[in-house]
Order: structure tokens, then C-alpha cells, then sequence
């Protein structure tokens, strides 16, 4: 048995099933817990996903959305944190690229064509 | 006192309730096997002497078979002795494995650091060097190492490159995160010392104490 084996045996305990599929270029809900005032509510993320990093239980999405103001948002969330209760993918989207940082410098509108 | 030997295995993290990411340390211990007693009596100290990885027989040269004969357990590799304060809880032939340890549990963990050859002054013990560019021939070297006539030698112990790692080193009040004794895996918070796949000698903690960020 090798030695990474091992090391997944313990993280299989914390990772999340049915996950979506979620590409880049996606268009995501995140749904998120967050505590306020020791009171706890789920707040709604919804924007493009412009990477996903690492793998396994330690993989990440990376969601951007323009705020009121046009100021651009990013939040980068563990896939398997707690904290993320559900992605919903809202809209399937089509790029030729694994990474979409070229987003950050497009002034305007984001146009991305569908996936099917 | 509880004890284990085992191998390191690697490092990932895991989520706690409130989503933050814990670091922790995975290490393959025991099952372990009671091979010797010391005794007051005998040895002047009380300790008992731990075997880890089973071998077969043909490997072990003639005096180390007599001493498992004389215990009755198979051939191990290892063989460490760990100091307890009463021998007679333990039996020779006993075995120990990961589930003396439970979540919650304060450890300290030895091991043997990775050797990094002949080191620098700036990599063995931190110092700044000198600046890299703007005309300066003085990058990673030491600077002064004494005074002039007086005292006309260098102390003893001054901080010179040379040997560093490879030497036995113990982390401190590491807590178990986690106890799977159906793959014999123990799993703490931080890291531990030394390469993967090098030993680890695993004790409840000496001087056990809550560290900062811990309830």
C-alpha cells in the first residue's frame, strides 16, 4: 500500500459526494454559511468561475462577479469546506482556456458563448 | 504514558465545523510489540523496550534471535525503548497499537530531521548574508566571527557553517486530530520532524499544554 493511499484513506472521511460538474467559464451559485452575531444564515455568491486549483480535498473554485459600482469581486472557496453548503451551476460555459484571468482586464461586458 | 512507533506518511488538511482548514500530519504507527522490561532491580531505571515492523527470521542475525526467543514475539526492525513510571502495567509479548490514543489526546512526537548536508550560515542558523546586488561582492557569507588581539581566538560555539539536520528532534503538545485503528493511521495537527517514511517515536505530551488558537 503505498503511502499516498494512506493519506487519501483519511481525507475520504472529509470529502463531499455529489458534487456537479463544474467547469471554467461556468456561470455558479455558491451558497455560503455565514456567521453573524453568532446567528448563522446562507448567503448567495453568483458569478463566472474563472479556475479551479488543486485536487482532491484540498481543490478550490475560484468565482468572480462584478459588485454594484462595478468593482470586481473574487472569492475563493474549498470545494469540500463545510462552509460551502451547495454550488449550483446556473449557466454552462464555453472557453478554450483552463484559467480565465484575462477576465480582470476586460473593461465591459463579459461575453461568453454557451455550452452544450 | 502511552506510547507508539511509527512512520510518517505525508501531510494534507482537513476542515473543522466552522470551515477553516486544519494542517495535519499523517503517521502509519504500530502495531508494536513488548520485547524487553527494565527494571529498577535490574537496570537501575524502568523502561519498556518497543518492537515495530515485523521481519522475517533470516534476517536477524543470531544474538538479536536469541533476545526475541527469550521474549517469544517474532523478529522486528526496530527496536526503542521508552521510559515509563511502572513496568508492571506492561507484559513482554503485549501488544500496542494506534488505539491507546484517542481524538483529543496532547502528544509529543520525535523523529529524526531531514539532513541537509553542509550548510551555510545563512540556511543553519538564520543569519541575513549581504546584499544581493547594487555593486556588493558580500552575499551569503558570514561577517565577523570575533573581536582583534583581544581575545586573538574565536569562541567556542560561534555559529559557523556545517553539519545541520539529521539529528533527533521532538515537537511538543501536537493534538490527535484523528485514530483509524483498522489501517493503523494517527493523525495530528502540525508537522512533525524528518522526511516521509522516516521514524517517529509518538508520547503522550510530558508537559502538556493548550496551544494558542485551541480550546
Amino acid at each position: 500500500m503505498s503511502m499516498d493511499h494512506l493519506v487519501r484513506i483519511v481525507e475520504k472521511e472529509y470529502l463531499k459526494e455529489n458534487i456537479p460538474e463544474v467547469r471554467p467559464g461556468d456561470t455558479v451559485k455558491l451558497h455560503l454559511k455565514v456567521k453573524e452575531g453568532g446567528r448563522e444564515r446562507t448567503q448567495v455568491f453568483q458569478g463566472i468561475v474563472i479556475a479551479l486549483r488543486g485536487s482532491g480535498l484540498s481543490r478550490t473554485i475560484t468565482v468572480r462577479r462584478i459588485a454594484s459600482g462595478g468593482i470586481g469581486v473574487e472569492r475563493i472557496v474549498p470545494i469540500h469546506s463545510p462552509v460551502l453548503e451547495k454550488i449550483e451551476v446556473v449557466r454552462k460555459g464555453k472557453v478554450r482556456r483552463a484559467k480565465l484571468y484575462y477576465l480582470r482586464n476586460i473593461k465591459g461586458k463579459i461575453k461568453i458563448k454557451e455550452r452544450r | 504514558m502511552k506510547m507508539i512507533i511509527g512512520r510518517k506518511i505525508g501531510m494534507t488538511q482537513i476542515y473543522d465545523e466552522d470551515g477553516n482548514a486544519v494542517p495535519v500530519t499523517v503517521i502509519k504507527a504500530g502495531p508494536c510489540v513488548v520485547v524487553q522490561k527494565r527494571t529498577p532491580e535490574n537496570d537501575g531505571y524502568s523502561a519498556v523496550q518497543l518492537g515495530f515492523e515485523e521481519i522475517p527470521e533470516k534476517k536477524v542475525n543470531k544474538p538479536m534471535l536469541g533476545h526475541f526467543k527469550k521474549a517469544g514475539v517474532n523478529p522486528v526492525r526496530i527496536l526503542k525503548e521508552f521510559r515509563v513510571d511502572n513496568v508492571d502495567e506492561y507484559e513482554v509479548g503485549q501488544t500496542i497499537d494506534v488505539s491507546v490514543f484517542q481524538p483529543g489526546d496532547v502528544v509529543d512526537v520525535t523523529g529524526w530531521s531531514k539532513g541537509r548536508g553542509f550548510a551555510g550560515a545563512m540556511k543553519r542558523w538564520g543569519f541575513r548574508g549581504g546584499p544581493k546586488s547594487h555593486g556588493s561582492k558580500f552575499h551569503r557569507m558570514l561577517g565577523s566571527v570575533g573581536q582583534h588581539t583581544e581575545p586573538s581566538k574565536i569562541f567556542k560555539g560561534k555559529k559557523m557553517p556545517g553539519r545541520y539536520g539529521n539529528e533527533r528532534v521532538t515537537i511538543r503538545n501536537l493534538k490527535v486530530v484523528k485514530v483509524d485503528p483498522e489501517n493503523n493511521l494517527i493523525v495530528v495537527k502540525g508537522g512533525v520532524p524528518g522526511a516521509r517514511g522516516g521514524l517517529l517515536l509518538i508520547r503522550s505530551a510530558k508537559a502538556p499544554k493548550i496551544r494558542k488558537g485551541e480550546e
